[in-house]
């Protein structure tokens, strides 16, 4: 089994999560979708550090995070596939 | 794997079970914690709780906090109980309550004697308890004994992949043998509230929940200055890759596995409708909502994190997990089981659930944890508002 480099909690998810001490900008990354097993690659754009979040699709402003499959906020900034998420990019929806 | 069928605890003389035998000094009010920590230093085998109120409360905040502290004195994991109090009227209130368990319990008021007289009186009677409970053995006792809270802290993204759904695994394997099970943190439920609402039992469970987060919502709505930006998430948990407090509210809700709640408790409540998951509207600061989940007799607690908060508590013992490798490695010594394997897919839910179990049964049957030996006691009082 290769390494893996990301984790997708659920299929609808449009964001993974960094799993390993960090993914370096330009890393084939191994990402393990945890609801059905299934595994997908990304090509990552910036470095991004264990625990943080990288665009699964290319976002423009308004768009919805998805992660859990549920709604964890809207994008602040546009954000390309591959791209560190965060809170320079997304804000939550309550305020 | 299969569960172990039961634990090691103290049996109490109201049928409940403790997972500890701690003799406590409970004072009753900030100027009496002198005293009580005198006493709990003249006598081996006991310790004093100090905290910070107790003077000048009134209508619901006056409540909860005799609730707190009737309920720390009647939780199991204490085997008898010394209460001090500057006045007789309130010393005897928390007395006379925590004598209806059966424990022994006696209570000194220090007006009119003085502290060194109150001293001398209540260190003979502790020391009398102490050697009492110190001849009383742990006995086998069913898993249904088990009065498990949870609380996670300093969460970060591995807290939602890894640690939070061990617990929930926990939840979904213990549940179904009569544990009595408790999670709260109104606050950081925020973000997932409607989905959590679903997961009531019942219609009632389900409303009730969606009231007291409403409740909630609406007093920080009329408090805050701007919004929950600057303290959800806290920059311990943006550091960790969380980004919104919704994000943190679907990791916190991995908590409780796919369990129903059967009922909605207010801060302290002691559950009544029998064995199974009960929501406390508590605080999510993690003193404050240890505290209550203890006064609520609770026995053991389980405490996720992620960036690695130290939290203990004067009488339930706190089992910390993490899935954050560079946790486990960095702050090994407050954690009490590593489940960052999950990450590298190196262990599944199902084994970092077991793992969780035996983990649990053998802090319950008197293995100290990570906390206790490192000393972490916190006792913190909920206030609901200033006092008069």
């Amino acid at each position: 089994m290769a390494t893996t480099d990301i984790i997708i909690h659920d299929q609808k998810d449009n964001v993974g999560v960094v799993v390993i001490e960090k993914i370096t900008a330009n890393q084939d990354c191994n990402c393990w979708i945890m609801e059905n097993d299934g595994s997908v690659t990304i090509k990552s754009k910036n470095e991004i550090p264990l625990g943080h979040k990288i665009a699964m699709i290319d976002f423009k402003e308004g768009d919805t995070i998805l992660k859990y499959g549920h709604d964890i906020g809207k994008v602040v900034k546009p954000i390309k596939k591959g791209e560190h998420v965060h809170v320079h990019n997304v804000k939550t929806k309550k305020w | 794997m299969e569960i172990p069928k039961s634990f090691l605890g103290y049996k109490r003389e109201n049928g409940r079970v403790g997972t500890r035998n701690h003799v406590v000094i409970l004072p009753v009010d900030d100027i009496s914690n002198a005293c009580a920590e005198a006493v709990a230093n003249n006598i081996k085998g006991t310790f004093a709780i100090p905290h910070a109120y107790g003077r000048l409360q009134f209508g619901a905040d006056l409540e909860l906090f005799f609730d707190t502290m009737i309920g720390t004195g009647k939780n199991p994991n204490v085997a008898a109980c010394i209460v001090i109090g500057i006045e007789p009227k309130w010393t005897k209130r928390i007395v006379d309550a925590v004598a209806k368990t059966r424990k022994p319990v006696e209570g000194f008021s220090i007006e009119g004697s003085g502290d060194i007289r109150t001293i001398m009186k209540a260190s003979q009677k502790a020391q009398e308890f102490s050697q009492w409970s110190s001849e009383k053995q742990r006995e086998e006792c069913p898993l249904s004994d088990l009065w498990i809270s949870v609380k996670c802290g300093e969460s970060d993204t591995t807290s939602g992949m890894a640690a939070n759904p061990a617990v929930g695994n926990l939840m979904d394997k213990l549940e179904p043998l009569g544990v009595h099970l408790c999670f709260g943190e109104t606050s950081e439920l925020t973000g997932a509230e409607k989905v959590c609402a679903t997961r009531g039992a019942t219609p009632e469970a389900s409303e009730k929940f969606i009231k007291t987060w409403s409740d909630y919502n609406d007093f920080i709505l009329k408090e805050a200055t701007n919004d929950l930006s600057e303290s959800q998430p806290t920059a311990g948990n943006i550091a960790g890759g969380l980004t919104t407090i919704e994000e943190k509210a679907f990791g916190n809700f991995q908590k409780i596995g796919s369990r129903k709640f059967i009922d909605v408790l207010t801060p302290a409540e002691e559950p009544k409708k029998g064995p199974g998951l009960y929501f406390m509207d508590t605080s999510s600061a993690a003193g404050e909502c240890l505290t209550l989940q203890a006064a609520a007799g609770f026995n053991i607690h389980l405490f996720p994190t992620g960036q690695g908060n130290i939290i203990g508590n004067a009488i339930e013992p706190v089992v910390k997990l993490t899935g954050n490798p560079s946790t486990a490695i960095n702050m090994r010594e407050h954690i009490d089981l590593d489940v960052s394997k999950i990450l590298k897919r190196e262990m599944n839910m199902d084994q970092a659930g077991d793992e969780l179990i035996m983990t649990t049964i053998r802090a319950a049957s008197g293995r100290l944890t990570c906390a206790e030996v490192l000393g972490h006691k916190e006792f913190v009082m909920t206030k609901l508002f200033r006092s008069a």
